[in-house]
């Protein structure tokens, strides 16, 4: 447990509040962080609490509340002393994890999302929680337990119901595998930290900024904008007084089936820091941050070590490598179960301790970022990129991969296949080439590339190249064997979008909803073709109106597979013209409960 | 003052001042955009997506978009007018909108745009939503069941320095209003009649007590003219 955890111990509510309080100095932009340590002393956030934290940081009680109330993790009500969510993305669901919910809420007698009569534990979904390649996962009071199997789900029922400390469940439980099968030239050598920075400062910012852009580096978090002139652009903004310039990594992998950056993170941290350092070298930045994924908890500790012992090293903090003026320092931001926070303006409204809602824009981050300061939000592993390009030169990266996307790739495979895992591969390497490495087992029906926000490929189309020139990506694969039913997959990134969406603009708000409940309409058997329609005209408004990327795209994976998948919809409908959403006889259980019957009279024939 | 420059609207030109939007300059010069969220004394927040246009063949928010000089928009095409009537109906489905027993009837900006812009059912099914009513106030009663999300209530109460009202929550069952009282209750907040949060609400949700029918139906705001007439004589609901 953390030191804090320790501090709290012996306070009442009130001393525990306000000792979080002064440790983040009242400071309203760091509510997110007052709000989870708060809350991981105090179990939830009571309406008292609440009260307090907004008189600390001198802040409108209502705008503490909607902070609080836009996280999934954060609790305005009681969760109970045992708190399990259960990963629910489609590779999970493949692996069995619904049934294993189910009796885990059998052996607990408890239904999910309702907290037990007693008080005593909480049981539900939530989105993917970065485990695909060692599911069934799920987190118990926002630690990541892995491989859950029928033993394990009853032997955990048993230590709940004797309420036995989390510190005493069995720790292999909790072992996260990094599952790293290939390394290339990004993670296949050792890292001597500190290497890549000398190189950097030896070279200078200019000549720093000329390499990256020489390397023809791009935006590994998928949409492949180049480096070089997201760094120039912030580096060329003006600065107002008291101004910084602010680097932030983008570690907030919430794309279902993307698990990259944990690896990345868990095992090559100082790649990933002093990538950060040195684009705060070429931008001129002092201050930076981590803004990790909060299903990412456990790695928090670690994280703080190795930041601690990098500045131990003179590799952050004041006059780094013995510099002066070179200063840069890193804090780590824990989010709280927001998928839109991986958008940037979203991310940096988070860090300012607001609910995560998409900026508009212009003006860009890189002129307006984080407290209105020029600021770089590059993902993880572009960070881990340019660390190496600094340490070993733009023409050594650039030797690897094509033209337009140079370098490898972190390519995070789960689903249908032998190995699950992390791999390494040159730019523009084949969906094939990577399945081939990763054992297929079966016939591949489809491959989800980069998440439901991403790209849905047939068994057809395997010869398809992760690239820019063809198929952009964050680098993932979810593999579906021909066993599979592709509707499923679609009808849980339906369901996906519509808990994550933020709620801002109407069409997605609205939409994704409409969307998830046409889906659940079909997947009862009451579909029609003209529910097909209706699935399509809605994804053309979404991508044409919403306010946001997320909202652009929610449409996306409902429409691939019906274009790509139509039989796995049209086997569910009716053939009927028309079919009314909801079912006449289901009306009638009420009134069958009540009056205790369910006999042939008491129900309608079915149409 | 002088204006800038001109944009075409609809093939027509509307003169501009440099800053304005492309709403903005549409609304002073009596042209008629749909919108639900933006109001002329209020920043632009983008969110209903009412007034999204095509600007030279892009789509994007009319309230937002500065106006540039030349540039050719699409407003009232029937491709568009279709778009809106879809987001008009999503609107009416996510909350509970009925009009005839609601009264903020004839002077709703909800139900005058859905008019003017044809609207004849709401095509998807109905959520029924059962958010709270908040009557705790003596002048003053809230029925967040037909709240369409626009936030000038909360960007009017941070202009009367009270921020009783904050837009918080995600999604479509989270995302509401929230009251700035441990209670949750507008009675525990220091909210008042002369307030401009008072008077901002376009729907039926901030609704004064005892003055609901002092107009009767059929003689209201948007019973005179309809909205695209009402909205552009300088004559804010």
């Amino acid at each position: 447990m953390p030191q804090n955890w320790i501090m709290l111990a012996g306070m009442d509510q009130l001393e525990a509040i306000d000792w979080v309080l002064s440790r983040h100095r009242h400071d309203g932009t760091r509510l997110m962080q007052i709000l989870r340590e708060t809350q991981e002393a105090l179990g939830w956030l009571a309406p008292e609490t609440i009260t307090r934290i907004a008189q600390g940081v001198g802040w409108p009680r209502a705008r503490v509340e909607a902070t609080a109330a836009f996280y999934s993790f954060f609790h305005l009500r009681p969760r109970g002393e045992y708190c399990l969510l259960w990963s629910d993305n489609i590779i999970d669901r493949m692996a069995g994890s619904r049934a294993l919910m189910q009796r885990l809420c059998e052996a607990l007698w408890l239904e999910p999302g309702r907290l037990s009569e007693d008080g005593l534990v909480f049981v539900h979904t939530t989105s993917d929680i970065g485990m695909g390649d060692q599911g069934p996962a799920l987190l118990v009071n926002y630690r990541a337990a892995t491989r859950m199997t029928a033993e394990r789900v009853d032997a955990m029922a048993e230590l709940i119901r004797n309420r036995v400390p989390l510190a005493d469940w069995p720790q292999e439980w909790f072992q996260v595998e990094d599952n790293l099968r290939r390394a290339g030239p990004l993670l296949g050598e050792a890292f001597t930290p500190g290497a890549a920075l000398a190189a950097a400062l030896s070279r200078g910012p200019d000549a720093q900024l000329a390499e990256i852009a020489a390397s023809n580096l791009r935006g590994r978090g998928g949409a492949g904008f180049p480096t070089a002139r997201k760094w120039q652009a912030c580096r060329d903004a003006p600065l107002a007084t008291d101004q910084t310039r602010i680097v932030v990594c983008n570690a907030d992998e919430g794309e279902p089936g993307t698990f990259k950056d944990r690896v990345l993170l868990n095992s090559h941290a100082d790649l990933v820091f002093e990538g950060m350092t040195i684009a705060a070298l070429t931008v001129g930045a002092r201050q930076g941050f981590l803004y990790l994924r909060g299903e990412y908890r456990y790695l928090l500790d670690t994280l703080e070590a190795v930041l601690q012992r990098r500045r131990d090293q003179g590799l952050l903090g004041r006059g780094i490598l013995g510099t002066p003026g070179f200063d840069f320092d890193i804090e780590i931001h824990l989010g709280a179960g927001a998928y839109v926070c991986g958008e940037e303006s979203a991310l940096i409204e988070s860090l300012e301790g607001k609910p995560g809602r998409p900026r508009l824009r212009p003006p860009f981050p890189v002129t307006h970022g984080y407290l209105g300061q020029p600021t770089v939000v590059n993902n993880v592993e572009t960070f881990a990129c340019a660390a190496r390009i600094a340490e070993k030169g733009a023409a050594w990266f650039a030797a690897t991969g094509t033209p337009q996307s140079t370098g490898s790739k972190l390519v995070s495979v789960s689903g249908d296949v032998a190995r699950p895992g992390v791999y390494e591969f040159p730019c523009g390497i084949t969906v094939a080439e990577v399945l081939d490495a990763a054992g297929v087992r079966n016939c591949v029906q489809g491959v989800q590339v980069s998440g439901p926000s991403g790209t849905t490929l047939t068994g057809e189309e395997l010869g398809r190249r992760l690239c820019f020139e063809d198929v952009p990506s964050a680098g993932a694969l979810m593999v579906f064997d021909c066993t599979r039913d592709m509707f499923e997959a679609a009808h849980n990134f339906a369901h996906f979008f519509a808990h994550e969406s933020c709620g801002f603009c109407t069409p997605c708000r609205v939409g994704t909803q409409v969307i998830a409940r046409l889906m659940d309409k079909i997947a009862a058997g009451r579909g029609s073709q003209y529910d097909l329609q209706e699935l399509s005209r809605l994804h053309q408004l979404l991508q044409g109106t919403a306010h946001c990327g997320l909202g652009h795209i929610a449409g996306n994976p409902v429409f691939a597979t019906l274009t790509k998948f139509r039989p796995a919809y049209e086997r569910r409908l009716k053939s009927l013209e028309f079919e009314p959403a909801f079912d006449l006889d289901a009306e009638l259980s009420q009134a069958r409960q009540m009056t205790g019957r369910d006999d042939a009279g008491a129900h309608l024939a079915e149409t | 003052m002088a204006n800038d420059d001109t944009f075409l609207l609809d093939g027509v030109a509307v003169p501009f001042n440099t800053g304005q939007t492309i709403l903005q300059a549409a609304h002073a010069a009596g042209r008629y955009i749909p919108h639900l969220c933006w109001h002329p004394d209020y920043k632009p927040h983008g969110s209903c997506k009412l007034c999204t246009v095509k600007i030279d063949g892009r789509l994007a928010s009319a309230c937002t978009t500065p106006a540039t000089p030349g540039l050719r928009v699409e407003n009232r095409t029937p491709e568009l007018d279709e778009q809106r009537r879809t987001l008009l109906q999503m609107l009416f489905v996510e909350g509970n909108h009925f009009c005839p027993s609601c009264e903020k009837s004839g002077q709703c900006l909800l139900q005058a745009t859905a008019y003017e812009l044809g609207m004849m059912g709401p095509h998807f099914d109905h959520f029924y939503p059962n958010r709270p009513v908040d009557a705790s106030h003596p002048d003053v009663l809230l029925d967040f069941n037909r709240c369409i999300l626009c936030s000038l209530c909360e960007q009017a109460s941070a202009r009367d320095g009270k921020f009783v009202f904050v837009m918080g929550g995600r999604g479509m069952r989270g995302r509401k209003v929230i009251i700035n009282s441990a209670t949750g209750r507008l009675a525990d907040t220091d909210f008042s009649l002369t307030d401009h949060a008072a008077s901002i609400c376009p729907v039926g949700v901030i609704l004064k007590k005892r003055v609901g029918f002092i107009v009767p139906y059929g003689q209201r705001k948007y019973d005179r003219a309809p909205v695209s007439v009402a909205d552009t004589q300088g004559d804010e609901p």
